[in-house]
């Protein structure tokens, strides 16, 4: 079943002709409305009329999500603050949050689109949806209410929390729906049995998981222990919330992205050059209808690939495969983020030269660690312990000061660290293995 | 009047030092004199061999970061007292010795020992002028 027919199912020349017309009118929508975007066009030299093809979309500045940072709190709202109806926000844990702000119309606009996700993933207005995303401020929680609401479903909107509660009511309501981030899915399962509550044998026969990154073993393994298919649904709160993108039931290979909406395109993370259909790379969107806080070319930092061939469903929207790594490599590190071009940096600046190295971190009971392995080299080397010693106490004073985060440092012998494919292997991650 | 000596980083691993014996076992070179500095992470070993080059050579070829230092060695009586006499008159000096090692000669009459100084040419002029007995390299690597 498809919600959206017309939409969903637009040949691709007509895709794209809708696509450039709604760039283009957001191109003057935002250079007329927002002087971030003015002052970032005019340094690029290119004008809304430039844009003539949808190619020329590479014309356009990027934007980052340190510049809704830096923006703080409304600057990028398109739109009077009087026509935003509803703002939500990231944590801000890591530095100043970023704020996002809708309109009327971008509230229904999301909804059609969680709407179309949830139909997707097989549901129906005949269903009821047990919607566990928290509410408030995250846009999980709201984003699948008033898609599932849009659909003609019935919401329990039961939000985070109160685990044996949830059980409770997936037992009572028999809801056909849920919504929650993977591991929660988990969490539940092994709960209801603790419970004595057997989740495989309730009416429950949809997940739509997201929030999280997941591998397919993980889908395998939440499909066998709830007894329900697993999708997988894409979104972030700068470009809209959940509903982005969805996988189909119907294949369960790779996720639909709302096109009509959002124009995807995969760049080289370094160069920012397009790459290929099916060629690897940083996920960048363009936000055709949003009103309130509209976006240029969004890098997400998520790596995908973009499929354009026809899906079994019928949809003929392009295809991402399921994000399972950041072009960034952001490491969150008790609580900091952590990227290894900030620890590269910091032994260039100890001493002097551009080593080998490898981050490997751990979860000893609850606490993470991290271990930096420096590869010693001639320039690097001493005969005397004590200078050694002082290189690592160096190197681990730095990252204190500049990362607030305590590493051990280790030197260990030339090659020692694994090269894959030429290509040193920076991070090794022991904290999500079972 | 130096003594060039290779210095190997070893990572604390099993058979890290074998590897190095091999390498030069293979090479034909002879092992002088060898000390090991360790910590709980890695070691440095300190070599005097037969033939400096080669050594350095066939490990580093074999992927060893090696480095070369410049060391004294001081031929001394093997009896009570010998060493202390040198390290009084280098206290005396203010030479700072960084590190050092020792080896007894075979003929037994002797002791051999293998000082880094801080200041290395100081060091050197100041044994000199005490009619201390340095081994030039060219004769400690033919011993």
């Amino acid at each position: 079943m498809i919600y959206d027919v017309k939409n969903e199912t637009l040949p691709r020349e007509d895709m794209e002709a809708l696509q450039l017309r709604r760039l283009k009118s957001l191109c003057e929508r935002v250079y007329a409305n927002v002087p971030f975007y003015k002052k970032k066009f005019d340094e690029k030299g290119v004008k809304p009329q430039d844009i003539k093809t949808l190619k020329d979309v590479s014309l356009l500045p990027f934007t980052v999500k340190q510049d809704l940072r830096d923006q703080y709190p409304f600057g990028m709202f398109a739109v009077p603050k009087d026509q935003i109806v509803r703002i939500h926000s990231s944590s801000g844990t890591t530095g100043t949050a970023t704020v996002v702000g809708y309109t009327k119309r971008d509230i229904e606009n999301w909804g059609e689109l969680v709407a179309r996700c949830m139909m997707a993933a097989g549901a129906s207005a005949a269903d009821t949806v047990h919607n566990a995303y928290g509410y408030g401020l995250f846009t999980g929680g709201l984003g699948a209410h008033y898609g599932a609401e849009a659909l003609g479903a019935t919401v329990v909107p039961m939000s985070g929390g109160s685990t044996r509660r949830q059980v409770t009511l997936l037992k009572d309501f028999a809801p056909d729906v849920i919504c929650c981030t993977p591991s929660y899915a988990l969490f539940l399962a092994e709960t209801g049995l603790e419970m004595g509550i057997d989740i495989r044998e309730l009416p429950l026969r949809i997940g739509i998981f997201g929030a999280e990154p997941w591998t397919n073993e993980m889908r395998a393994d939440i499909e066998k222990k709830l007894g329900i298919t697993a999708i997988d649904i894409y979104g972030l709160s700068e470009i809209m919330g959940p509903g982005v993108a969805i996988e189909c039931a119907a294949a369960q290979d790779g996720l639909h992205i709302q096109e009509d909406h959002f124009l995807a395109e995969t760049i080289d993370p370094v160069s920012g050059e397009p790459v290929g259909p099916g060629e690897e790379g940083e996920l960048v969107f363009t936000t055709l209808t949003k009103e309130g806080i509209p976006l240029i070319r969004y890098r997400t930092r998520d790596l995908t690939t973009l499929n354009y061939t026809p899906c079994k469903c019928g949809r003929t929207t392009v295809r991402m495969r399921r994000v399972t790594g950041r072009s960034d490599d952001m490491l969150i590190i008790r609580g900091v983020n952590v990227f290894p071009s900030q620890i590269e940096s910091i032994l260039i600046d100890t001493e002097g030269l551009t080593p080998h190295y490898q981050l490997i971190i751990e979860r000893q009971g609850n606490l993470d660690t991290l271990e930096v392995q420096v590869e010693v080299n001639e320039a690097l080397f001493s005969d005397e312990i004590k200078s050694l010693q002082r290189v690592e106490s160096k190197v681990m004073k730095n990252i204190k000061e500049f990362l607030g985060v305590t590493a051990k440092v280790k030197l260990v012998e030339p090659k020692s660290i694994e090269r894959s494919l030429g290509k040193a292997k920076r991070i090794i991650d022991n904290r999500h293995k079972d | 009047m130096k003594v060039d000596q290779l210095s190997i980083f070893l990572e604390n691993r099993a058979g890290r030092l074998a590897e190095v014996t091999r390498i030069l076992s293979e090479a034909g070179v002879n092992i002088r004199a060898l000390s090991l500095a360790d910590t709980s992470d890695f070691g440095i070993l300190r070599l005097i061999v037969s033939d400096f080059e080669k050594a350095k050579a066939k490990l580093k070829e074999a992927g060893f970061t090696v480095g070369r230092t410049s060391v004294v060695a001081v031929e001394v009586n093997d009896q009570p007292g010998g060493l202390n006499s040198i390290l009084t008159m280098l206290q005396d000096a203010g030479i700072n010795v960084e590190y050092m090692y020792a080896f007894v000669q075979q003929s037994g009459d002797s002791a051999v020992l293998i000082f880094r100084f801080d200041r290395t040419d100081q060091g050197i002029e100041l044994l000199r002028k005490n009619d201390i007995n340095i081994i030039p390299g060219d004769k400690l690597y033919a011993m």
